[in-house]
């Protein structure tokens, strides 16, 4: 398996990791190693297999709709890098 | 004359109840061990007051009379992927740096209760991603155990929680909590000569643990020896509706329950276990561990878990998905690191925060995870694995017909030397051979030590057990506890 | 059914519009979909927001039994499939009103299935289909107005529940999507699983358009987000339209995109910030089990389902009410449940329905109000109708007697009772007075026996003036024919 550079900057950029050229370099043939490692599983014929979903058997418990929690605003903004009358502050969007 | 730092949580637990020392002794004795090994660099924040508190807070009850808690008086250290209140919880990670959770972890809130404090934060790899506690962003952890070479090369601890296991090698801390995605818990327990336990998946809590992979994800305790496992492990585990997928299940009381009588017992040995290159040493333990079994009563059997080949690679597509995406939170709004660079828009923002704040193996792994799940590979990759799942599950399964616990060697090496590994990354990842498999399957394992190589390093045997069956596993432990008589431990050199 | 005649004329020909609409309903519920914080609008920024919410290292969601509940309900109110075993994924993107870095919703196994939703345009009936429901967390809030160089980020509405109400590109006309949200906002509003208020954002639509010659193959679509009002929708459908033909008359070729439309100008433009968020990385979210349902659960959802507009228009038809009243009074779920009221305390169905499309709408429509601020109950309305039915009232006493209703809030009984305002049918008073009538007009009494019939209406309406409108009229009518021969 191969990966080139521009894949690795793709998948940079989808996983919002600011790369130099140098590292997309040194990452393109490290991540070809480990995928072509893991492209070995390919060779297990699941066709009649389902996809785990629970490993131990475990239905979803539902919670009942009761209001229990938030207020907490300076729990919520107490870690913040940045926060400005009571929201966290980001550089400007433009939409 | 022993001293309490030699003790471990059972001793320790019922030395304060007897009157035989004070809690606070103890605090103070751990504490003080605690900040004489900063050379170790297994605790990444100390805090002596939880711990003296809650010592004082024991030994007030105990004059007042009440009737003790199951953890009184016990001073443990802390993986720092349990978020703590009011204590820095970084993950190792640069990342979160300067973040003080306003809220505990179930699973340390469960241990306070139970009346245990903490010594501090145990050094761990960054995010958990790691077999050998090189990536921390805050420094390695260096093993209290050297070869009797006669050199000084400083060992790998084994990993993610290294902290801990080089902690309670060290005799810095009774016992500490460790955490599981794919071994470890038991892989640094083995190469630091101590027990440590996986439970089932959903045995502990993941509320408030900083998380890796979800669907791996385990706390566990680790300590000196099979009992202190099993109080800790009682006082950690426990239901919890916050986390959905918690089982809703009484805890045993696997330390009542403890005993190495094994006959009518069937211990599995399964054949693919018997890797390629593995040392001479270690397949002379495995033996070893059969006959101690046998010697317990046990009826050996030979099984065979077909897929477990395929268990790693299908491993390291599942858990960096879980972990793109359970990482994708770390981005500099909320809490942690911020970079930002002059002019930067918000999603350079994140681009800059996520490069400055992840080290290197976190980034690969996001990298890897983002891949396999990126348009046009979703199917071939994560779908694959998942199935790939269902059928090492299904191995499980059918071999549980046959015998009720299997035994294995926990790594296929003792602790290698910190740097030795560091260039290949799939290198290092086939440290996790052994404990993989029953990571995918959420099945209970642990990790004992069995005896020393030859360059005098500890080694340790793998026991897997059923779901939700600890109990046989920690009986196992004993058993081959009770006949190793392991009672090696490094030598202060720190 | 019958197919859309609609068309829009280009230089090359008619264009045929293809339309399917993506409506983001939010759930009534207290709690958010996955933690303990409220849903209540308008609170302080960040001051309903969990931990949870905030996306906390370790922090873990939790299901909210009730979303599902609203969810599947809905689904059942459209004739849709409920599955009963359904999972959630995650949609992974980076965005500052999306503090986990993915939203947790449901692409692989919806909750809900197929459905059908039939709309009336132009008098007749057709049936848009839903391909989907599936549930899902909203987004925080940005505000961009606040500083000049930063972004304000309020996360009170984040993890709020929304079903995802996919419909099929069904839709042919701004006019049929027009009717098709307001019939959904109908529905949900009958169900009780969201209010349905679109100033509040509770209800979104995102508008898949896409035109083409007619016959010919699907064009290419785009989606324009977030258009909260049934009139947006339709001239967001229009300009698009118009743009997309305008483009391929012009030789060029339709982008698949996102797009934004600005109820400003009545255009859309494209949304640059959402351009490379195309691949979300959808898989099964670790923290959650499959969600699977049992029969009880289905059924009691089923059981707590009210009568629903169409079978609601059904019933009143075979009443014997007209097509055009049954429809006014199903649009709203308000105005049934009160006609509903109106008729269990008795009111004859037929009576009633035009009393009720007439009198009270007009009434109301006067004073402002909505029909859950009616000063006249329904208990007093059917009171008034029946003091009409037995006689006591004329149709103009009634009017009268209903004014004075609306402004005392006082039973018709009372009103009648203390203002002496009953009919009467007493001949002797009646022949009394039309023999007045008579002897004051002679020339007219003349004119009418001569053969000007149309002076009939004049007698009647001179001697209801002379009783004071309290005369029976129908019994006016008898004496004044017998007497004038
Ligand atoms: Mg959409
Ligand atoms: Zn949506």
């Amino acid at each position: 398996m191969s990966v080139d550079t521009a894949t690795v900057k793709r998948i940079a950029s989808l996983a919002r990791i600011a790369i130099t050229d140098a590292e997309a370099e040194r990452l393109a043939p490290e991540l070809g190693n480990i995928l072509g490692w893991i492209e070995q599983l390919g060779e297990v014929d699941t066709a009649s297999v389902e996809p785990m979903t629970a490993v131990i058997p475990n239905t979803l418990r539902l919670r009942d709709d009761v209001v229990t929690d938030g207020d907490v605003r300076d729990a919520v903004l107490a870690n913040a890098p940045q926060a400005e009358h009571g929201f966290f502050a980001v550089p400007k969007v433009i939409e | 004359m022993t001293h309490v730092t030699d003790l471990g949580v059972a001793a320790i637990r019922d030395g304060v109840r007897a009157g035989t020392f004070s809690a606070r002794e103890v605090a103070e004795a751990f504490s003080a061990r605690v900040a004489g090994a900063a050379a170790l660099n297994a605790f990444l924040v100390q805090t002596p007051d939880h711990a003296l508190a809650a010592a004082d807070a024991a030994d007030k009850a105990r004059a007042a009379g009440e009737a003790p808690k199951p953890l009184a008086g016990v001073p443990i250290g802390m993986k720092d992927l349990f978020c703590t209140k009011g204590v820095a919880s970084t993950a190792a990670s640069h990342i979160l740096e300067g973040f003080t959770p306003p809220y505990e972890s179930a699973v340390s809130q469960k241990l306070w209760d139970a009346g245990a404090g903490m010594l501090g934060k145990l050094n761990m790899d960054q995010f958990a991603m790691g077999s050998s506690n090189e990536t921390s962003a805050f420094g390695n952890v260096i093993s209290p155990w050297r070869r009797n070479d006669g050199g000084n090369a400083p060992l790998a601890p084994g990993g993610s929680s290294g902290g801990s296991s080089a902690a309670i090698a060290a005799r810095l801390c009774p016992a500490a909590t460790g955490t599981d995605t794919g071994g470890s818990i038991r892989q640094p327990a083995a190469f630091t000569g101590i027990a440590g336990i996986k439970p089932t998946y959903g045995r502990c809590s993941r509320w408030g643990v900083v998380a890796f992979a979800s669907s791996l994800d385990q706390a566990g305790p680790m300590a000196r020896d099979v009992r202190d496992c099993a109080i800790m492990l009682e006082a950690m585990a426990g239901f919890d509706p916050r986390d959905a997928t918690s089982l809703d299940l009484e805890v045993p009381q696997w330390e009542a329950g403890l005993s190495s009588d094994f006959k009518g017992k069937k211990v599995g040995i399964p054949k693919e276990y018997r890797v390629e290159n593995m040392p001479a040493e270690i397949e002379a333990l495995w033996q070893q561990g059969v006959d101690w079994l046998k010697d317990a009563g046990a009826e050996i059997v030979e099984v065979s878990l077909p897929h477990t080949r395929y268990a790693l690679p299908a491993y390291y597509i599942i858990a960096p998905a879980e972990a793109s995406s359970n990482l994708a939170r770390y981005d500099g709004v909320r809490y942690g690191l911020r970079d930002l660079p002059e002019g930067a828009n918000l999603q350079e923002m994140y681009a800059a925060t996520r490069a400055a704040g992840f080290g290197d193996e976190v980034k690969r792994r996001i990298m890897i995870g983002t891949y396999v799940l990126s348009a046009g590979y979703y199917d071939a990759y994560y779908t694959q694995a998942q199935k790939v799942r269902t059928l090492i599950a299904r191995d499980f399964e059918a071999v549980w017909a046959r015998c009720d616990v299997l035994l294995t060697p926990t790594a296929p090496s003792a602790a290698f030397a910190l740097g030795e590994k560091n260039a290949d990354p799939l290198a290092m990842y086939l440290n996790d051979v052994f404990t993989v498999p029953s990571s995918l399957a959420g099945l209970p394992a642990m990790s004992v030590p069995g005896g020393l190589d030859a360059a005098g390093l500890p080694l340790g045997l793998q026991i897997i057990g059923k779901p939700l069956d600890e109990q046989s596993v920690l009986n196992a432990g004993l058993a081959i506890e009770q006949r190793a008589g392991f009672t090696a431990r490094p030598e202060a050199w720190w | 059914m019958t197919e859309s005649t609609y068309r829009i004329q280009g230089a090359t020909g008619e264009w045929e519009v293809v339309i399917g609409l993506e409506v983001h309903a939010q759930v009534t519920s207290n709690a958010k979909l996955f933690s303990g914080a409220s849903t209540a609008f308008g609170a302080e920024p960040n001051t309903q927001v969990s931990l949870v919410d905030a996306a906390m290292p370790g922090m873990l969601p939790v299901l909210n039994r009730e979303c599902i509940r609203q969810a599947v309900r809905t689904g059942m109110a459209i004739d849709a499939q409920i599955n009963k075993w359904s999972r959630f994924d995650r949609k992974n993107y980076f965005y500052a009103d999306l503090p986990q870095g993915y939203q947790i919703s449901q692409l692989y196994h919806p909750l809900v299935g197929e459905g059908s939703i039939d709309i009336e345009v132009d008098d007749a009936t057709k049936t848009i289909g839903v391909e989907r429901i599936h549930v899902e967390q909203d987004a925080g809030k940005l505000m961009h107005d606040q500083h000049p160089t930063r972004s304000y980020v309020d996360l009170n509405r984040s993890g709020v529940a929304l079903m995802e109400i996919v419909s099929r590109p069904d839709m042919r006309s701004p006019a049929e999507a027009g009717a098709y949200l307001r019939k959904l906002r109908s529905i949900l509003r009958y169900v009780g699983s969201c209010d349905g208020n679109m100033e509040e954002g509770s209800m979104r639509a995102d508008v898949n358009v896409s035109v083409r010659k007619p016959g010919d193959e699907l064009g290419t679509r785009t989606e324009t987000k977030n258009v909260n009002s049934v009139r947006f929708v339709m001239a967001a459908i229009e300009h698009e339209a118009n743009r997309q033909i305008d483009v391929l008359e012009a030789g060029g070729r339709i982008v698949q995109e996102t797009r934004l439309y600005d109820p400003d100008t009545g255009t859309t433009r494209s949304m640059r910030s959402k351009e490379d968020a195309h691949d979300y990385r959808y898989f099964p979210d670790p923290d959650l089990l499959p969600l699977e349902l049992d029969d009880a659960f289905l059924d009691e959802c089923r059981a707590s389902l009210p009568e629903l507009p169409g079978a609601k228009r059904a019933r009143y038809l075979s009443q014997g009410i007209t097509p055009y009243n049954a429809g006014v009074l199903t649009a709203e779920v308000e105005t049934a449940r009160w006609f509903d009221a109106l008729l269990e305390a008795g009111a004859a169905p037929v009576q009633a329905s035009n009393w009720v499309a007439s009198e009270l709408f007009g009434a109301l429509n006067r004073l402002g109000k909505d029909i859950e601020q009616s000063p006249v109950s329904p208990s007093q309305a059917a009171e008034l109708l029946g003091l009409v039915a037995d006689g006591t009232l004329s149709g103009s006493l009634a009017k009268q007697v209903f004014e004075i209703m609306l402004e005392t809030r006082d039973d018709p009984s009372k009103i009648v009772e203390e203002r002496g305002l009953k009919q009467t049918s007493d001949t002797g008073a009646i022949e009394a007075e039309i023999a007045k009538v008579m002897a004051a007009n002679p020339d007219k009494v003349a004119d009418y026996r001569g053969g000007k019939d149309k002076l009939f209406g004049f007698f009647v309406g001179q001697t209801m003036k002379a009783m004071q409108g309290k005369a029976n009229p129908q019994v006016v009518n008898e004496l004044l024919k017998k007497t004038l021969g």
